[in-house]
């Protein structure tokens, strides 16, 4: 075991839980889907960590083309809910100020 | 072994500096500024992501993760700054 | 508004739900923390890893992440592009555009306008050091994404991408082409997506740059954030001075959405 990779993947489950945690707590949407972003960043982190194999060998390039596509995943995503709570404001006001 | 210990120390140094970019992105209260913290959390990822031989995935996370993502979160915190700042108005009066 | 009271004691609730919260998930961090470490030390279990670098001088690239993303694990791609796809057609579904920003000053348009080209230089290059180097599409087509964003805040409002017609050709080209050379390549005779080895680097580049193209478009249409506004689309009360005079006389708006008396 490297201890780079238990303090990386260490460090990718401390995001986990804190943006688990934030997801649950705070109520507004921006800050529900940062926590959200923090939350997948910590999974891709774990992974990256899994793949890093010291500085000699060469690192798993599975875990990496799934971070990839992972992220790309997660900004539509993320657009997609950001455009939802967009509409969702919009839909308010025109019900306070018809 | 001094060497090893060192890279220990610059890996710390990597990782104290991200949790604490994350944790003050996920705390901070003020829409954009929580969004500008995100935004240099990413970018700081990407960095650490490059350290662990994955220069692949950090391209993408500085372009996608941090770049587009932060600009879309950009876009929607200045729409919640003007609504608060207009529903601070109403109320006020 | 509640009275000061009632409001102390939900307050107090939800500190005591929040604390609650910390405390279960500090609890569930620290039992994956223990697997995370149970699951290094458990020895060497046969990789993924040595297989993929085995085979890499069949797959028609040097990139070993490239190799799994175009190769090894084509599906993955494709349907990640569907994603992207689907996520924007919701997007759109929610209605259209808002309307742009203000046209820029002379400063910002002239640093657009070295900027722009810099970047689809970049992504090109991107897309083409991808099969033996960091890169490929997904960067190549982020640089183009950020290029229509770019567009987009110096005041166009549909971001530099074409009329919505051809958008949707650009949207679709990466899931397109890629299951067209899937298709094409059952036709042959092959499996689904199972490149001949003499093949697979073109196959893997015409594939790359439809989804680079794809989605470059789609990050920039997602950052328009709906329907693209038409050709003779104006910007609304917000930023009067938007247009230029050469854009009018073509295309005459609409008078029902025209803002102005």
């Amino acid at each position: 075991m490297l201890i780079a990779q238990f303090l990386y993947g260490g460090a990718g489950l401390v995001l986990f839980t804190l943006g688990l945690w934030s997801f649950l707590v705070h109520e507004p949407l921006l800050r529900k889907i940062i926590a959200l972003n923090v939350t997948g960043a910590g999974v891709f982190h774990v992974l990256i960590a899994i793949a890093y194999r010291g500085d000699a060998a060469p690192p798993d390039p599975v875990p990496h083309a799934l971070v990839l596509t992972g992220i790309v995943v997660a900004v539509s995503a993320t657009a997609l809910a950001l455009m939802l709570g967009a509409r969702l404001q919009d839909a308010d006001e025109e019900d306070q100020t018809p | 072994m001094s060497q090893l210990t060192l890279l220990i120390v610059f890996d710390a140094v990597l990782l104290v500096t991200l949790l604490v970019l994350a944790f003050a992105a996920v705390l901070s209260p003020e829409p954009r500024r929580a969004v500008m913290l995100f935004i240099a959390f990413g970018l700081w990822l990407s960095l650490i992501w490059a350290r662990l031989q994955a220069p692949d995935v950090a391209l993408a996370e500085a372009a996608i993760g941090a770049g587009l993502g932060g600009a879309l979160m950009l876009a929607a915190a200045r729409r919640a700054a003007r609504t608060a700042s207009r529903s601070r108005g109403d109320d006020a009066s | 508004m509640s009275a000061p009271a009632g409001l102390d004691r939900a307050t107090e609730r939800s500190r005591d739900l929040r604390l609650l919260l910390a405390v279960l998930l500090t609890l569930l961090g620290v039992a994956l923390t223990l697997v995370y470490l149970i699951a290094l030390n458990a020895g060497a279990a046969p990789r993924l890893a040595d297989l993929a670098y085995e085979r890499l001088p069949s797959t028609g690239v040097q990139n070993p992440v490239t190799a799994v993303l175009l190769n090894y694990r084509a599906y993955d791609t494709l349907m990640e592009l569907a994603v992207l796809l689907a996520a924007l057609l919701g997007i759109w579904a929610l209605g259209p555009a808002p309307p742009g920003f203000q046209r820029s000053g002379a400063v910002l348009a002239a640093m657009v306008s070295w900027v722009v080209p810099l970047l689809i230089v970049t992504g090109g290059y991107m897309l083409w050091v991808g099969g033996y180097a960091p890169g490929g599409a997904f960067q190549a087509g982020a640089l183009l994404g950020a290029a229509g964003v770019i567009v987009r805040l110096a005041g166009d409002p549909r971001a530099g991408l074409p009329g919505e017609a051809a958008q949707r050709w650009l949207l679709v080209a990466g899931v397109l082409v890629f299951t067209l050379v899937g298709l094409g390549l059952m036709a042959f005779g092959a499996g689904f997506l199972t490149y001949p080895p003499t093949l697979a680097k073109w196959l893997i580049l015409l594939i790359e740059a439809a989804a680079t193209v794809a989605i470059g478009a789609a990050l920039a249409a997602a950052y328009v954030g709906g329907r693209p506004p038409g050709p003779d689309a104006r910007p609304t009360a917000e930023d009067e001075d938007a247009l230029t005079p050469a854009q009018t006389p073509a295309n005459p708006p609409a008078p029902p959405l025209d803002p102005r008396p």
